[in-house]
């Protein structure tokens, strides 16, 4: 048994040396054969293990649905909570607890419908926590109804005849809402999953990573139009820092700027050279727009890895900074009993 | 004219004007005063819902009323003694709370016909009857003031603002008061601004001369000091008790303190003192929603920290979905809910006990909570610390009831020893070996804690149900039966853990009054002043809800009839009602004000006219 400052400056296991398997549970994992989320989970552990954080100092945060049962699969301190309130929780821990990593997993209904509110002021103050959220476009762990992200038309248990509301677009509203790391991954690619998750963990303050997941038993097929191979590099674009835009096959398309708009062009075409495409800066916010607003353009390929990347004061840090310029270990609490004014009797 | 001085025990005084005439401002100060002078002083600040209502109208008024004792009092008063009004309306809202005979003090300004409309008055009450049966003093404070602003080349507004400072200067000679330390008070109110300093000090010794040489007032009222226990005292509101009852807590506990709270009246004052406790390293987030506030609450409990949530009724009931998984993840969090008129948005700023019921029971499931009620002002600050020991002793959230009245009135508080209190530390578990999150203290049926960074002892707990003694998520049927009755038993076993009851008056007799709460004063009170008359009854206070205390049953059965006095319909009634297959009579007050001692002895005399029923 142990105090809370003990615990707190007691000395840590390594955080180097730690193989993937050290961060399985010995929980069976329950998702549906095929679910994107073994990728996201095989991937985490594996990013995880390569941070150098010792592993006490994981907290892994969810709400509910498919997404939030991720907690039970690693072995890592977590923490399966309300619907929509995962990012509440997490606000509270990070600012009790800046020495912990902390992840919150959630999904395109836990985020952005019922946790909304939470998400967008999470990204305001610039909170210092991973947000992991698996959009797979459904809510899945209800039996198949309509997300705020499920494109318009969608027909599902809760909208027989296709859904007549427009989707939100998570990325547009991470940098709308002001959160300092936005990224976009897909469950087929755990490869270039794991980086975003290492700069997420790297970055100091909000990290949103969407990750597109495919639900095979109610939305299956909703990301083929940029998954399926024969396709995936004409309907994609990876975003790589101080590269130009380039896609498809061969790398000869690109994205050139147009007035105040992004348009696509063909280097193969003898009308354009690599000089006219825009290079992607991931520290440029007007940018991060710019591209993010891509996304449901359907002249325009997806753009997937990280939009933003920039670093400001997070919330804890001002916090911290706050209390050191005037927390006093020694203040005396009878002082502030007594108040401005007390009488002897 | 010689003027007289007259003893009393105890006497009433209100403030009554605009929202911006600055009564509440003089009504502290005045508390201030009596507190250090060493009288008993319980104070009620009565204001509308709007910040500046418009001005003169009934709706508008805002008051702050003094009850003033040479014993320690625990209400605010019967009757107003003495009625300061700034305009007509102000008269007119308070005239049926003044005693007959009373003093009513108007400034004459605030009844020029404008503000005889905004009264709904057709006369003009000060030139007819209308007051006739109350000793009416009238003062042009405008007139006298611009007089005595002349050469300070100060405008008319702030020469007219100084009329609530006039008036404490009228009190001060009433209540036969030395001005030195009020103008002590001016002058560091007013530092920086020395001219509004000056005017402001010679309206404090201008009404007091005023009232010197008024010929209608003759008399000076004295109450002497209270004979109370040796110490250092201050005077308090509950909300400010709350808060440093919260941060004595977390060192008592050896733990952080952290607050997730939204604001909402009347429990924002929490939010206000916390947040400027940085010296005391307490950490706050002012979060987005109250869902927020409870929720990052939660987050920061997990981590190890005393962690807490402050609202009142229609916040709480955004919060209670949380509650519920603070109840099945055991994790120690304090509530405090500061009680307001409702439903919805009800009466804001007026107080009521009507959450007693949502406290209890207001949660999906069978999720048991421990529920305490602060009884007064300084009370606030001992529950918040009890409330605390609970939550960390049983890991469970607790919830703490105030309510308007007392969390933003004030009484004289003797200041405790922090040293000398008993301390609670909070060990959470280390040690690998036999660690289970669901395994449990055999006593208190606490369940294993460990938090993050604790090497080796990683683990999941969550909202769904879990293995008992165990570690997994269970869906068994005979599991969820077992644990559920555990989670019960848990929190009822700490009715083992609170002192018994104490019965006010006769162990046993014709009738008991149960109160719990602020109702407290008014019970006591009408207690002190019926069984100085040779009239009978007891009562107990409840300052725990839930679990109730072990005694209450075998103290009822003692008693013919049972009266429940609370400011809601029948909820404690309600409560007692089911526990103890008793009939309980209920007297029930819905008006946004607290209970007057008058009100419990009239009922209680009915019940005695009543004998054998």
């Amino acid at each position: 048994m142990a105090q809370y400052n003990e615990i707190i400056h007691s000395s840590n296991t390594s955080g180097e040396g730690l193989d993937p398997k050290d961060f399985k549970s010995a929980a069976a994992v329950r998702w549906c054969a095929g679910c994107g989320d073994f990728s996201i989970l095989a991937t985490l552990q594996k990013a995880m293990s390569e941070m150098g954080v010792p592993k006490e100092k994981f907290a892994i945060i969810s709400g509910i649905g498919c997404s939030s049962r991720f907690p039970y699969y690693m072995n890592t301190f977590g923490f399966h909570t309300i619907h929509g309130r995962a990012i509440a929780i997490a606000s509270g821990m990070r600012l009790a607890r800046p020495d912990l990593s902390l992840w919150v997993m959630t999904g395109d209904g836990d985020c952005l419908s019922i946790g909304g509110n939470h998400f967008i002021h999470a990204c305001r103050r610039n909170m210092n926590v991973n947000i992991l959220m698996f959009n797979n476009e459904i809510y899945s762990l209800t039996k198949g109804q309509q997300s705020p992200t499920s494109r318009v038309g969608l027909k599902t248990k809760s909208s027989p005849l296709g859904t007549i509301d427009d989707p939100f677009e998570p990325a547009t509203l991470a940098l709308g809402a002001g959160s300092t790391f936005v990224a976009r991954g897909i469950d087929t690619d755990p490869k270039s999953m794991k980086e975003l998750f290492r700069a997420a963990h790297n970055h100091q303050g909000t990290s949103f990573v969407e990750i597109y997941t495919n639900c095979l038993i109610f939305n299956d097929g909703a990301l083929k139009p940029f998954t399926d191979r024969a396709i995936r590099d004409e309907a994609t674009i990876w975003l790589e820092h101080k590269q130009p835009l380039l896609f498809g096959a061969d790398k000869k398309k690109g994205i050139k700027m147009d007035g105040a708009r992004p348009r696509v062009i063909d280097l193969n075409d003898s009308r354009h050279s690599i000089d006219e495409v825009l290079v992607h800066n991931n520290e440029d916010s007007y940018m991060a727009f710019l591209l993010a607003n891509m996304s449901y353009d359907t002249t325009m390929p997806r753009p997937m890895g990280i939009f933003l990347d920039i670093k400001l004061d997070t919330y804890i840090q001002r916090s911290e900074k706050q209390l050191a310029q005037y927390y006093d270990p020694n203040a005396d609490l009878m002082v502030l009993l007594k108040g401005d004014e007390s009488w002897e009797i | 004219m010689a003027k007289k001085q007259v003893k009393l025990n105890n006497i009433v005084v209100r403030f009554a004007g605009d929202s911006g005439d600055g009564m509440q401002l003089v009504g502290v100060q005045l508390s201030n005063l009596c507190g250090t002078y060493g009288n008993g002083v319980n104070t009620f600040p009565d204001y509308p819902a709007e910040i500046r209502s418009p001005e003169g109208t009934l709706y508008g008024v805002s008051a702050y009323q003094l009850h003033i004792g040479s014993q320690p009092v625990y209400t605010h008063g019967n009757y107003i003694d003495i009625l300061v009004a700034m305009n007509a309306s102000s008269v007119k809202v308070n005239l049926p709370n003044v005693r007959k005979g009373g003093l009513i003090i108007v400034d004459t300004a605030g009844f020029a016909d404008k503000f005889l409309k905004l009264a709904e008055y057709t006369t003009n009450p000060l030139e007819d009857d209308t007051y006739k049966d109350y000793k009416v003093v009238k003062v042009d404070i405008n007139s006298i003031m611009a007089e005595e602003a002349k050469g300070m080349e100060l405008s008319l507004k702030i020469v007219s603002r100084t009329k609530n400072i006039f008036s404490l200067g009228m009190i001060h000679w009433l209540l036969n008061m030395k001005l030195e330390p009020t103008i002590k008070w001016l002058e560091g109110k007013f530092d920086a601004k020395p001219g509004i300093k000056d005017i402001n000090i010679k309206a404090l010794k201008r009404g007091y001369k005023f009232a010197e040489e008024c010929p209608e007032l003759e008399t000076q009222m004295l109450v002497p000091p209270a004979d109370k226990p040796k110490g250092t005292y201050r005077n308090i509101t509950g909300n400010e008790a709350s808060a440093l009852g919260l941060l004595t807590a977390s060192r008592l506990a050896n733990m952080p303190l952290f607050l997730g709270s939204y604001p909402i009246t009347p429990a924002t004052e929490i939010l206000h003192f916390l947040s400027g406790f940085k010296k005391y390293g307490v950490r706050h987030l002012q979060a987005e929603d109250e869902i927020g506030g409870i929720c990052s609450a939660i987050g920061a409990a997990l981590g190890g920290n005393l962690a807490c949530t402050t609202t009142s009724g229609p916040g709480l009931s955004l919060k209670i979905e949380a509650l519920g998984f603070a109840v099945i993840v055991e994790i120690p969090l304090i509530i405090v809910n500061v009680q307001r008129a409702g439903p919805s948005t009800g009466i804001p700023t007026k107080m009521e006990q009507s959450d007693l019921l949502q406290a209890v029971f207001g949660r999906h499931g069978e999720a048991p909570m421990p529920v305490l009620a602060a009884r007064s002002c300084s009370d606030c600050y001992d529950i918040c610390i009890e409330a605390a020991r609970i939550a960390t002793k049983y890991l469970t959230p607790v919830l703490v009831l105030t309510d308007g009245y007392i969390a933003q009135g004030t009484e004289p508080w003797r200041i405790p020893d922090v040293d000398k209190m008993q301390k609670f530390p909070i060990d959470f578990v280390t040690e690998k070996e036999g660690f289970q999150p669901y395994k449990r203290d055999e006593k208190t049926l606490k369940r294993m804690w460990a938090i993050p960074g604790t090497p080796g002892l990683e683990h999941r707990v969550g909202g769904l149900e879990k293995q008992n003694n165990g570690s997994v998520v269970s869906s068994d049927g005979m599991n969820h039966q077992i644990m559920s009755e555990i989670r019960d038993k848990k929190i009822k076993g700490i009715a083992n853990d609170i002192p018994d009851l104490e019965v006010v008056g006769d162990e046993n007799g014709d009738i008991l009054v149960v109160c719990w709460g602020s109702t407290f004063g008014a019970v006591k009170t009408a207690h002190e002043s019926l069984t100085s008359q040779g009239k009978n009854f007891s009562f107990v206070h409840l300052r725990y809800l839930n679990p109730l205390p072990k005694n209450l049953g075998d103290i009822l059965s003692k008693f013919k009839r049972i009266l429940v006095p609370e400011v809601n319909l029948g909820q404690l009634k309600f409560i007692l009602q089911g526990n103890f297959l008793r009939e309980i009579e209920g007297l029930n007050k819905m008006q946004g004000i607290p209970f007057k001692a008058i009100e419990i002895e009239n009922k209680i005399i009915e019940m005695l006219n009543q004998g054998d029923k």
